[in-house]
């Protein structure tokens, strides 16, 4: 290669390693900012703040919802399978909430522990498949004595 | 390999070589992309989760895969660019940032059509959504630096100098979903596992990806043409061409 041109790509990749290296130091330091919502072991570890509103997400436990009969309310708890958090709310759920499904729930914490969401978002995964084989997944894992019903899928939120 | 770089260097070589290879981009892209289409959006079976709502994938991967894909490839051009001073890698840049833009908007559209009905919102602020709505922009800052300084040279090495900046978004788009915490769900093709889906789900998709880059191939290779006409009316060649339709 010409020496000028070797010149112009070492200057070339010196700016991108560069660059490179500013972003990843900013995103670093920006991590918890970036990040959408507390999981619940953060919520337990007290490392989210109370009465701020704040977003919190995992899998919606498995037998826990509870609906009120006179309105909209909905209490169910939010885990990521070491510790989990009680959330209430007031209106309509996504079309996907469902117990053992990811949520991403928006509110409040309050001095009790529990969460007060005003929006709930449902989350999915990235494994689609047809009625037929998800039903079968459920039946062979349901023979398998897995306590994880519906839990079709490896557990990620 | 070095001959055929230097090769590239030559906008007429160019021109006669794309006008023969554009049909065949376009032919076998919407053959591909009807197809992934078709199959998908009415032949693939439904989700067991979201129903007939998931089908929205089939248009919405091709696009934000495009999308990224097209940055790359300006961001490489724009390094050939700064080192080697080719036209034809200017020209290339300033012949695609507009599909590009177009194709990072479908897939941001597509992106939020889907989320209202499974996530239950149009748009979140999470790192997938927000460092793709940053790569928008710098599509739109491509287009506007490049037309906003007229002298052709400094144009080009200006607009080499952004798109190299921002192709260290790439990579966060990329691996924001596992970095971060976010709504948006991890990629559905990775180049090392199998998909995690039925084969009747994902072959039209990569049929529909396929074509997609195809006509990608297509609109690249027509829109450089013009511009490369633009450039060179001078020239005897193009004299030449525009009077006898021959290169």
């Amino acid at each position: 290669m010409h020496p000028i041109r070797k010149k112009r790509l070492t200057i070339v990749l010196f700016l991108l390693a560069g660059l490179s290296i500013a972003v990843a130091l900013t995103t670093y330091a920006l991590r918890q900012n970036i990040n959408l919502f507390y999981d619940p072991s953060q919520i337990s570890a007290g490392e989210a703040p109370v009465d701020v509103r704040i977003r919190a997400g995992g899998m919606v436990e498995q037998g826990s919802v509870v609906r009120d009969t006179e309105s909209l309310k909905v209490e169910f708890r939010v885990t990521d399978f070491s510790h989990s958090v009680p959330v209430e709310y007031v209106g309509i759920l996504p079309d996907l909430f469902a117990e053992g499904q990811g949520i991403v729930a928006m509110g409040r914490l309050n001095n009790q522990g529990r969460f007060v969401a005003d929006q709930v978002l449902a989350k999915h995964d990235e494994n689609y498949m047809p009625p037929e084989v998800a039903d079968a997944l459920e039946k062979a894992s349901k023979s398998n004595g897995s306590a994880t019903a519906g839990g079709a899928k490896p557990a990620t939120y | 390999m070095w001959q055929f770089f230097h090769k590239l260097g030559s906008p007429k070589w160019f021109f006669g070589i794309s006008t023969r290879f554009a049909p065949w981009f376009l032919t076998g892209g919407m053959l591909l992309l009807v197809t992934g289409a078709v199959w998908g959006l009415a032949f693939a079976p439904t989700d067991y989760l979201q129903g007939d709502s998931y089908r929205i994938i089939f248009i919405h991967v091709p696009t934000a895969m495009l999308a990224q894909s097209v940055y790359i490839m300006m961001a490489s051009a724009g390094v050939v660019t700064l080192v080697w001073r080719m036209k034809l890698a200017d020209v290339f840049v300033k012949a695609v940032a507009p599909v590009g833009l177009v194709i990072t908007f479908l897939a941001l559209f597509t992106g939020a059509v889907w989320g209202k009905p499974t996530w239950g919102t149009w748009w979140i602020w999470d790192a997938r959504l927000t460092s793709m709505l940053i790569l928008l922009f710098l599509y739109g800052g491509v287009i506007a630096l490049d037309r906003a300084i007229n002298d052709e040279k400094s144009a080009a090495r200006a607009v080499a100098v952004l798109t190299l900046v921002g192709v260290v978004n790439i990579p966060i788009i990329k691996y924001s979903v596992e970095w971060w915490n976010t709504l948006h769900q991890p990629a559905t093709f990775k180049l090392t596992e199998k998909p995690s889906m039925p084969a009747e789900m994902w072959v039209p998709l990569l049929l529909s990806v396929l074509g997609l880059y195809l006509i990608f191939g297509w609109l690249a290779c027509v829109r450089m043409q013009t511009e490369i006409l633009c450039r060179e009316q001078r020239s005897r060649w193009v004299k030449e061409f525009v009077t006898t339709g021959r290169v």
